[in-house]
């Protein structure tokens, strides 16, 4: 046993215990094996979120995390705010951890091993704070602490006050030297953690989930993670990607695509949330896989693009994203004009992001044109040689002659008129010679 | 006395014989004989506008064009939410109309992804909802919204009354969100509509009327009750202008009139 829930050590059961011991003492007790493999991917997956803390993070013994926070401590104001952050950020992760701070990092390690949330910010308070350590912290080789604790030493004080020659001979020069370390004595030098290029963390849920809404609270906890992650290269995602994974049905990829890059979590969540809200799951979820590949860095990268005096980009982007994440990417878009005499093919669909035309002020239209157009073109049909929708159409004007696109095999021709309803509303309307018809085209709202 | 006098010139209250006095701002709509007419002279913004109609394209965008290209001018953002057809852009921007802040956004052009309700309440709810979105964010100068009509294609078909009626919970949704707001904010609804309580605090109704020109009857403005419709010259096709006859006497008002002048 290396851990137990409360409900389980209330029922006697305690770290350390033999399986069987505990199944005598907690007979419906539901044990899980430890994964290391998990438990090192999800040490990797931390240590990439505590990037924006510091860049300088290790990973200790495969079981933790040490922060080199010194040159942190001004930009957030002190070790306390460090702190609390690290406290909220874990738990909206999902993980409990005990967490240390001291002036040396072995002594840091050490305390938050003991599991009490230590705060040594001197040189001078850590051989008392030390002293006080059980010596089974210092996950030094099983023999070593027999023989230990075989001479009555129990506490790191204890040891700490044994002769050092003898202490090198007994024990090696190793552990003589992280008792050094550990008071600042000697240097102690460690390798940084790198983060990944891409982001990639997966989480498996504890149950199943059939209900695509429930899904938030663990996406949520990926999110954290991308946050800190991005954070911590000052970068920004323009895409990521949720991947479902259920038992017996290939995976649902959902693909988010933002308009600027963007890495704030509670933004990226709310997406999530309007993407969750109208998905049916065709089978339950048991993981979460969260992928972003393309990072964007964010300086220098803001685009002004719906800048002008009352709002600002990222306003807008959140905007843009929020109706996307519901409606669809297509569904927000802009207009432009193009060059081109036939009509429908005389305005498109602008991505936002897209440059557009300015508008030409300047000239009027030449000719006149409806405001609303008709996608397709509606047929009329045709009463004593006049249009007729509601009743006849009386041709107030034209007509105009259109031909064009002979060369892109669209090619019009058509005498556009604009005529009247029987309400006195006006209407764009043509007659396609060839197909010996009235189409209705547009409307003079 | 004077307390009185003080008291009546609260924003918050207005006399049964004058327009209301308009805290929020308002906007010219480019006739001065409409303005006349709507408390603050102008459209309302940071409120809702309702504009019902029987059905598209009888001058409802040229009404509110010169507002619009005001604000366009501006610098300020326009945004459109489920316009019934596509706006001619080419046509658009002699008006006034920047196309580079002009957003369109299309509910109905959600695919793909299975439905556990009809189509026409999803169009509708997704148009209701991004009007909502739209205005809390607080960042366009104007926003449009076609909510569902009526059909309107000859045979004589309605919709489903029960799909494209609109509740009154959420019209005040979108009211509670417009008054947050300094946006100028149109919703298009069906001529039915009329007979239904809004919270908006101007309620339209058009019709054209001769000449090519627009009525715009009042049902529902903050103060007296309108007496009768106004009619509008629009900015017409020139080909049209020169084929009508000069303006008839104002004595002329078309028969039919939409609605009544209650308050509701």
């Amino acid at each position: 046993m290396s851990v137990a829930n409360e409900a389980a050590l209330a029922k006697g059961v305690r770290p350390g215990m033999a399986l069987a011991a505990a199944y005598a003492l907690a007979h419906t007790l539901r044990v899980k094996q430890r994964d290391p493999l998990s438990e090192a991917e999800a040490l990797r997956a931390l240590a990439a979120w505590a990037g924006q803390f510091t860049p300088n993070v290790t990973i200790e013994d495969g079981a933790g995390l040490l922060l080199e926070v010194s040159g942190s401590l001004k930009l957030f104001g002190g070790i306390a705010p460090i702190l609390r952050a690290l406290r909220a950020g874990m738990s909206e992760l999902g993980f409990t951890a005990a967490i240390a701070a001291a002036v040396t990092a072995r002594a840091a390690w050490w305390l938050a091993r003991s599991g009490k949330e230590t705060l040594a910010q001197h040189l001078d308070e850590l051989p008392a704070k030390l002293a006080a350590l059980p010596i089974d912290v210092l996950a030094w080789p099983g023999e070593a602490l027999t023989t230990l604790q075989a001479l009555g030493v129990n506490t790191l004080g204890e040891a700490m006050a044994l002769p050092r020659d003898g202490f090198a001979r007994r024990f090696g020069q190793r552990l003589l030297d992280q008792l050094d370390q550990a008071r600042g004595r000697l240097a102690d030098p460690r390798s940084y953690f790198v983060p990944p290029e891409q982001f990639r963390s997966r989480l498996e849920l504890p149950a199943a989930v059939e209900q695509a809404s429930a899904l938030l609270f663990a996406t949520r906890r990926l999110l954290v993670e991308l946050g800190g992650y991005l954070r911590a290269r000052t970068c920004g995602v323009q895409q990521f990607r949720l991947r479902l994974e259920h038992d017996d049905a290939p995976f649902t990829e959902l693909v988010f695509n933002l308009v600027a890059p963007g890495h704030d979590e509670a933004h990226l969540a709310l997406l999530a949330r309007e993407r969750f809200d109208q998905l049916v799951l065709r089978a339950p979820v048991y993981q979460i896989t969260l992928e972003a590949d393309t990072l964007v860095a964010l300086a220098g990268a803001s685009l002004t693009l719906f800048h002008d005096h009352y709002s600002t980009d990222t306003d807008w982007n959140k905007l843009v994203e929020r109706l996307r994440a519901r409606l669809g990417h297509a569904a927000v878009h802009g207009l432009t004009i193009v060059a081109e005499h036939r009509p429908e093919y005389a305005v498109r669909r602008a991505e936002l992001t897209e440059p557009r035309k300015a508008p030409q002020r300047a000239v009027t239209s030449p000719v006149d044109r409806p405001l609303w157009l008709l996608t397709t073109p509606r047929p009329l049909v045709e009463v004593d040689a006049k249009p007729y929708l509601r009743g006849p159409l009386a041709l107030v004007a034209g007509p105009e002659r259109i031909e064009s696109g002979w060369w892109d095999g669209h090619d019009v021709r058509r005498d556009y008129f604009i005529a009247q309803d029987i309400d006195r509303s006006l209407l764009w309307v043509y007659r396609d010679p060839a197909a010996a018809g009235w189409f209705l085209h547009g409307l003079f709202a | 006395m004077s307390d009185l006098a003080k008291l009546l010139e609260h924003p918050a209250l207005w006399r049964g014989d004058a327009l209301a006095r308009v805290r929020s701002g308002s906007l010219p709509t480019g006739s001065d004989r409409l303005d006349r007419e709507l408390p603050g002279g102008g459209w309302p913004t940071g409120a809702l506008t309702e504009i019902l109609l029987e059905r598209h394209g009888i001058g409802e965008l040229s009404l509110l064009l010169p507002a619009l290209a005001r604000l366009s001018a501006g610098g300020r953002w326009l945004t459109w939410i489920a316009p019934p057809h596509t706006p001619f852009a080419p046509h658009l921007a002699t008006t006034g109309i920047d196309l580079r802040r002009l957003i369109v956004v299309q509910p109905t052009a959600r695919t793909g992804q299975p439905c556990r309700v009809p189509r026409d309440d999803i169009a509708l709810q997704d148009t209701l909802w991004s009007t909502e979105q739209t205005l809390r964010a607080n960042l366009c100068g104007a926003v449009l919204a076609w909510l569902p009509q009526a059909a309107v294609n000859g045979r004589g078909a309605r919709a489903r009354t029960s799909a494209a009626s609109v509740r009154y919970a959420a019209l005040r949704r979108l009211q509670l969100a417009a008054e947050r707001s300094e946006t100028f904010i149109v919703l298009f609804r069906p001529a039915q509509a009329a007979s239904e309580a809004s919270p908006a605090a101007l309620r339209l109704a058009l019709n054209p009327a001769s000449n090519g020109r627009l009525a715009v009857h009042i049902l529902k403005r903050r103060g007296v009750a309108a007496e009768a419709p106004v009619i509008l010259d629009l900015k017409r096709p020139h080909a049209v202008d020169r084929h009508y006859a000069p303006a008839p006497a104002a004595g002329s008002l078309p028969a039919q009139r939409l609605g009544s002048n209650v308050l509701n």
